[in-house]
């Protein structure tokens, strides 16, 4: 039952290409079936810098060749220092959500404070993975400032496996956009010893600027990126939110 | 043997049975619910068919519901599922009435409530064939949502749900705005459900408009809308390929 | 006698040779590859003078945009153009197929071409290969009948009407249509009408994008207005720009003098025996 369960995925990776803009009229009588899954677009985008952290994403959420709305957010605050931008199937986007709050308001109940980053990094892996055999199809980055205010982002898979990184990209642009992140801002590699630092170079401004150009690049050239993007700046002076109009076609 | 055989063929029969308690696909299904904020609330238009498969089985259904006092739910999809949400939403407006503590639950609870059940539903493989809309005043406050069969939901200006995603939801693009009066609000709507009459095979030309402000909910009487099929093209279509075939 | 019919060179058409093999293939796991589609809207209307025709510029490859400013009003005569939609390769294919039969049937008769004959020729060979030939189409021209407008669907069968639509985003620019659309319509409400169906499917439909191409045909005269409107321009570009500056890093330099090279072939005579 449970191996079934996982093939909704894949099947799911490949139903974009199924869809021929005709399909409607070429349809066979048959009953409709159902998926479990849907793919609802979007692409997010993290970067990490020596005091900051910015945290991205387009506000389209889409399904099939529909633009269901042209203004829902797929940021989230976990915690005061502390946000999560999620693409994939919003369902199970809302319902991992609504998890990590309840968590999050439990740990406040416990150990009167907020929780770390790094802490609330391990527990979205652990709440990710919790569903292995039937996962929540989202894409997520964490973003946020570590206990010394050092900028920090954590990348994930749908079932758990994470890393923190000096910046990420995930959703339908990822595949754009990761490539020309690795140009600008190649990081030291994770295998050197000692281990260095992996946040960004740039300043706040530049890390801003060079989000907006890669949505408005994977905007350009990705159908499920568009509309508007919201970008959130963390930094010791708190939280500052910024707006780009994208392209709406 | 044969009777080993046979016994074999029962037990599995049974089993199948068993496990399809649950629903495959749906049976008797409404067409696009269209919802829109206007001026003073939200209006929402659903036409009154109930398709079995390709077949206009049902003329009177009623898709447009009230729920407690601030909301108002249209549904569209197989048409038992939304009478057993109906159920499961009076109880919870029972027992939220039981309280008796001068709250009631408004839209954007019921809405949350809505998209629980779904999403618990699906998570059970066994989910509510529908896509809601709900919408509803409390407070000032107006508030549109829609939610599907696999739990996806959000809010918006204006919500469609079906065909009416492909169809309606252009139209409301470019011509809504946020101080629609009643009257124009409800042109607007009719002008979605014509286009949806003429596009879409299930719809039919019977549809109740709602309408819920601060003052409660007004569900109209059934009615048609006019049509016009006089085009020159459509009187003799051949005529237009002469010499073809 | 069977011989002499396998000997029997191919008059034309398509080559099935590598479909049995094909086939073995996919059974076996083979991914095919997938094609270029233009999830498309496209649309043409019947004015007071004639047809207007309309198409959005934008071609995709599952997912990702793969050009952003195609063309998708093709020509057929001189007075019949065609929008295609479905797979490229097949509606440029058999676009130009037909367009250059249409020449040549007007250097036999001295006659302009009727849309008809395009709609007759188009449908047959569709018709002819069941579907797979991915091209469904908006057929529009003014012959010496009046003007006409035909939809064609890739299995072969033919609409004609006043106002047509097709593509991934036909029914975002049938809204516009059904709402607004009427008999006797001015050339510059016609170029209004489609601009705006076709703005219709580029922003409600994903699988349409980029520009708007229009197209006017009227009795003796024919309008191509490319990249009618641009209503979507970039919307960021940094002002401090980018640099690109890690090349490839050199490890070694050696330079092979030509002249030593010569000599190996050189050394090669023995060959020309």
């Amino acid at each position: 039952m449970n191996s079934q369960q996982i093939y909704y995925i894949f099947d799911l990776c490949k139903s974009p290409n199924l869809s021929l803009s005709l399909s409607f009229i070429t349809m066979a009588k048959q009953h409709a079936r159902w998926s479990p899954y849907d793919n609802n677009g979007g692409t997010c985008v993290a970067i990490a810098g020596a005091d900051y952290c910015v945290i991205a994403a387009d506000t389209r959420m889409s399904t099939g060749y529909s633009i269901l709305s042209r203004d829902y957010s797929k940021i989230c605050k976990l915690a005061d220092k502390c946000m999560m931008a999620s693409s994939g199937f919003q369902a199970d986007v809302r319902a991992l959500q609504k998890v990590l709050a309840a968590r999050h308001l439990i740990y406040q109940h416990q150990h009167n404070k907020q929780m770390s980053c790094p802490a609330m990094g391990q527990l979205l892996s652990n709440t990710l993975y919790y569903k292995r055999f039937f996962p929540y199809y989202a894409f997520n980055v964490l973003g946020g400032l570590d206990n010394e205010g050092k900028g920090c982002v954590f990348t994930y898979d749908a079932v758990g496996s994470y890393e923190r990184v000096g910046y990420s990209s995930q959703g339908s642009g990822s595949t754009l956009i990761m490539p020309f992140l690795d140009n600008q801002l190649k990081s030291p590699s994770p295998l050197l010893l000692p281990a260095q630092d992996a946040v960004t170079p740039l300043s706040e401004s530049e890390a801003v600027d060079l989000v907006k150009t890669c949505f408005a690049s994977a905007t350009e050239r990705d159908i499920y990126t568009g509309d508007r993007l919201e970008i959130v700046i963390l930094n010791a002076d708190g939280v500052r939110r910024e707006e780009m109009e994208l392209r709406k076609d | 043997m044969n009777l080993v055989d046979s016994n074999q063929a029962q037990n599995n029969l049974m089993v199948s049975e068993a496990a399809s308690e649950r629903t495959l696909y749906p049976y008797v299904t409404g067409t696009s619910v269209i919802g829109i904020k206007y001026k003073d609330g939200i209006l929402m238009a659903a036409d009154m068919g109930g398709s079995y498969g390709s077949t206009l089985r049902y003329k009177s259904v009623e898709r447009l519901k009230s729920i407690g006092k601030h909301s108002l739910l249209g549904a569209s999809g197989e048409i038992s599922d939304f009478q057993e949400i109906l159920r499961n939403l009076d109880e919870l407006i029972l027992y939220d009435n039981m309280w008796d503590d001068g709250n009631s639950m408004g839209p954007k609870e019921v809405h949350n409530y809505l998209t629980r059940m779904m999403y618990n539903r699906r998570n059970k493989f066994n989910p509510l064939w529908n896509s809601l809309v709900l919408g509803g005043v409390k407070n000032g406050q107006k508030y549109l949502g829609t939610v599907n069969m696999i739990g996806v939901h959000f809010e918006d200006d204006h919500v469609a749900t079906g065909f009416g995603n492909h169809l309606a939801r252009p139209i409301l693009r470019d011509e809504w705005h946020a101080n629609l009066s009643f009257e124009d609000g409800v042109k607007l709507l009719e002008k979605c459900m014509r286009v949806l009459l003429y596009r879409d095979r299930s719809a039919i030309n019977k549809l109740q408009i709602a309408k819920i402000t601060e003052e409660g909910v007004t569900i109209s009487q059934p009615y048609a809308l006019k049509t016009f099929w006089n085009f020159a093209a459509f009187q003799n279509p051949t005529v237009g390929a002469e010499g073809s075939w | 006698m069977s011989k002499a019919a396998v000997d029997v060179p191919m008059k034309g058409g398509f080559s099935f040779d590598l479909c049995r093999r094909n086939e073995m293939l996919v059974k076996k796991g083979l991914q095919s590859p997938s094609f270029l589609k233009t999830g498309t809207t496209i649309v043409g209307l019947i004015f007071q003078d004639g047809v207007i025709l309309g198409a959005d510029t934008r071609a995709t490859e599952g997912p990702i945009v793969a050009d952003k400013n195609c063309e998708k009003i093709h020509f057929m005569a001189p007075n019949i153009y065609c929008c295609g939609a479905g797979t490229a390769a097949d509606t440029e294919a058999v676009t130009d197929m037909v367009s250059s039969q249409l020449q040549l049937h007007r250097y036999h008769t001295d006659r302009e071409s009727r849309v008809v004959t395009a709609l007759t020729l188009l449908k047959s060979h569709l018709f002819s290969y069941q579907g797979h030939v991915s091209a469904a189409l908006v057929l529009g021209g003014v012959d010496v009948t009046g003007p006409h407008l035909h939809t064609i669907y890739p299995h072969g069968s033919t609409d004609t009407l006043p106002f047509a639509t097709m593509g991934s985003g036909s029914l975002a620019a049938m809204s516009v249509f059904e709402s607004k659309y009427r008999e006797g319509l001015t050339r510059d409400e016609g170029v209004k009408l489609v601009t705006e169906a076709i703005c219709s499917g580029i922003f409600n439909d994903l699988g349409s994008g980029s520009n708007v191409d229009v197209c006017v045909i009227t009795k003796g005269q024919t309008e191509y207005l490319r990249n009618h409107q641009l209503p979507n321009p970039r919307t960021y570009i940094n002002e401090r720009g980018y640099s690109f500056p890690k090349k490839t890093e050199v490890l070694l330099t050696r330079i092979t003098p030509l002249k030593q090279m010569v000599e190996v072939t050189e050394a090669g005579d023995a060959m020309e025996e």
